[in-house]
């Protein structure tokens, strides 16, 4: 016998969706929204809105709902929380079940929990500010094609950072052109170099021979050298087809490791491609542009931190993180934060960091912090105290502007790390110490010595626009 | 503009990965860095080969890593009997760390003669 009836009409969310004695299950999907609601709108019934716009509500009862038991399949707002220093917004907390989501697709978790809610009218601004994902959910994702340590062992690095340089000018160069400009900076001590995301296949230079070109140069750097080399092939391309053509020949050519853009490409093509390299035994350089459309507003969008959470469950070797130091925004700690969620097993609630949940990642492999953007050789110590060991520094200008070149370039600053790493592990306060230890370093590496000269002045000092909320 | 004469030329060199691009070490650095090694809770051990296969995953292993040991003088003793030995192979020095089944440190001590 059936224990309700069907009532036509508009019911406020609050009587099914706010549920504030509603305790987590260990295998729900929790998530953190910075709610900014309409002024007439009580919390309540807003934070309510927003759990049933995101999972199995839509504004009008319908008599299929009778169908299925709702109450197994909804979302849960299950608490509010004042956010700090902020009288106008609100955090509000959903506790999703397990089942509103297909294994191993954040597409499918992104697409409910940032969907059509975000454009609700009963609100003036949304932010989806963390997610907490169940181990259970972790479990059915591929994640990073190797992870942290398998790159380590192919490479044959440890200890330290890995360094790197986007080649520039990013746009413009002919192929053979392109492999010398690589060709230099690896012989010059780099670990790898980078295509510009800018660059896919362009008609100054087509990507067939791009590839070919930085092969070779490749070939001669690991010869001349020694040491593994790698260039982050971009093989971000207008259909799948086409990208899964230019990963093939990647690693035709010789490289460990390939480069995708998640977020312009789609987490639909990064998964993919994720897949592919873990089968062909090739590592996956992600880079994210068109994040901060997404990610800077304080009030409105999806806080990187559940971006590179997505991105680690999707797949990546490396994903930018923003360097703290540089040209571009980022905020210490919340940076600190999710790079944490990208190296870590574990991750405790820590909202001095902004992470609002604990996670549990597993066995998930671990992903490379990369750092990039407007940092030259006075920012080692600083970027080694910040990022530690298992992260890729990036200096484009900071290696191709040297006065002598890619080479010298590079050289000045594989010197300047790894007197940063000697002074560390012997104990010293490499940050605090920079400048005496960058001085000493330079004593044996003119390079360094003109690279200190060339870029003594050089701060990007601006007010991090998106900072954590606190009091 | 005038041309720079006193630009800089660049010679590659190889280069042996971690502290390849710095002075070689004292002994009183290299037991600053097997302190490190120890005071993170990672095994010592100690690898060498020839020159012309440094580039090989595998290097050929002195003794067992020396698991449990704090005596940073001991390290060092071994990393000098094992170059004795070797004259003429690079002796590398590594730190397994058992929690991230990967090596903490590792740095070539001593490069043998090519």
């Amino acid at each position: 016998m059936a224990e309700k009836s069907y009532q036509a009409g508009v019911k406020e969310y609050r009587d099914k969706y706010w549920t504030p004695d509603y305790v987590p299950l260990d295998t729900d999907l929790l998530a953190c929204f910075k709610v900014t609601g309409q002024p007439e709108v009580p919390r309540e019934e807003i934070a309510a809105a927003v759990a049933a716009e995101s999972s199995t509500g839509t504004w009008s009862t319908v008599w299929s709902e009778l169908l299925t038991d709702l109450e197994y399949y909804k979302g849960r707002a299950y608490r509010i929380e004042d956010v700090p220093g902020d009288s106008e917004s609100f955090y509000a907390f959903v506790a999703y079940p397990i089942d509103l989501f297909e294994e191993g697709s954040v597409v499918n978790v992104l697409t409910s929990l940032v969907g059509n809610v975000f454009g609700f009218k009963a609100l003036k601004h949304l932010r989806l500010e963390d997610i907490r994902f169940p181990i259970a959910y972790i479990k059915t994702c591929g994640g990073p094609p190797a992870g942290i340590q398998v790159e380590r062992d192919r490479l044959g690095k440890y200890g330290r950072p890995m360094l790197g340089a986007t080649i520039k000018p990013k746009l413009g160069l002919s192929a053979k052109n392109y492999g010398r400009a690589v060709y230099e900076c690896l012989r010059g001590g780099l670990d790898m170099t980078k295509d510009d995301e800018n660059v896919n296949s362009q008609p100054f230079m087509r990507w067939r021979d791009r590839f070919e070109f930085v092969g070779e140069a490749l070939q001669k750097a690991e010869q001349e050298t020694g040491e593994r080399k790698g260039h982050y092939l971009n093989v971000t391309a207008a259909t799948p087809e086409e990208m899964y053509k230019r990963a093939e020949f990647a690693k035709e050519v010789g490289s460990p490791i390939m480069m995708h853009d998640f977020l312009t490409g789609g987490f639909t093509a990064n998964t993919g491609l994720a897949n592919w390299c873990r089968e062909n035994g090739m590592l996956l350089h992600i880079h994210r542009a068109m994040h901060a459309v997404i990610d800077r507003h304080p009030k409105h969008g999806i806080h990187f931190r559940v971006l590179a959470k997505c991105l680690r469950l999707s797949g990546g070797d490396h994903l930018h993180t923003g360097t703290v130091v540089g040209k571009l925004e980022g905020d210490r700690n919340s940076t600190l934060g999710f790079v944490d969620q990208l190296r870590e097993s574990f991750v405790p609630e820590d909202r001095s960091r902004g992470v609002f949940f604990d996670q549990d990642w597993g066995s998930m492999p671990g992903v490379f912090a990369v750092a990039s953007g407007g940092i030259h050789v006075w920012h080692m110590p600083a970027l080694v105290t910040i990022f530690g060991d298992d992260s890729m520094l990036q200096f484009g200008g900071g290696t191709q502007g040297h006065p002598w070149g890619n080479a010298a370039g590079a050289a000045a600053n594989r010197v300047a790390l790894e007197a940063s790493i000697k002074a560390r592990n012997e104990g010293r306060e490499i940050e605090k110490e920079a400048r005496d230890i960058l001085i000493e370093a330079a004593k044996t590496s003119p390079e360094l010595a003109i690279a200190m000269e060339t870029w003594k002045e050089i701060k990007f000092e601006f007010e991090t626009v998106d900072k954590l909320d606190v009091g | 503009m005038a041309v720079q004469h006193d630009m800089g030329n660049y010679d590659t060199a190889n280069t042996l990965e971690t502290f390849g691009f710095l002075p070689k070490m004292d002994s009183n650095e290299i037991q600053a860095q097997i302190a490190y090694v120890l005071a993170n809770g990672w095994a010592p051990a100690i690898e060498h080969t020839l020159p012309e296969q440094a580039s090989d995953h595998y290097w050929t292993m002195w003794k067992l890593p020396f698991f449990g040991e704090t005596d940073l003088g001991a390290v060092l003793a071994e990393l000098d009997a094992c170059h004795r030995q070797f004259p003429n192979h690079h002796v590398r020095l590594t730190g397994y760390d058992n929690y991230t089944q990967s090596q903490g440190a590792a740095f070539v001590v001593f490069e043998g003669r090519a």
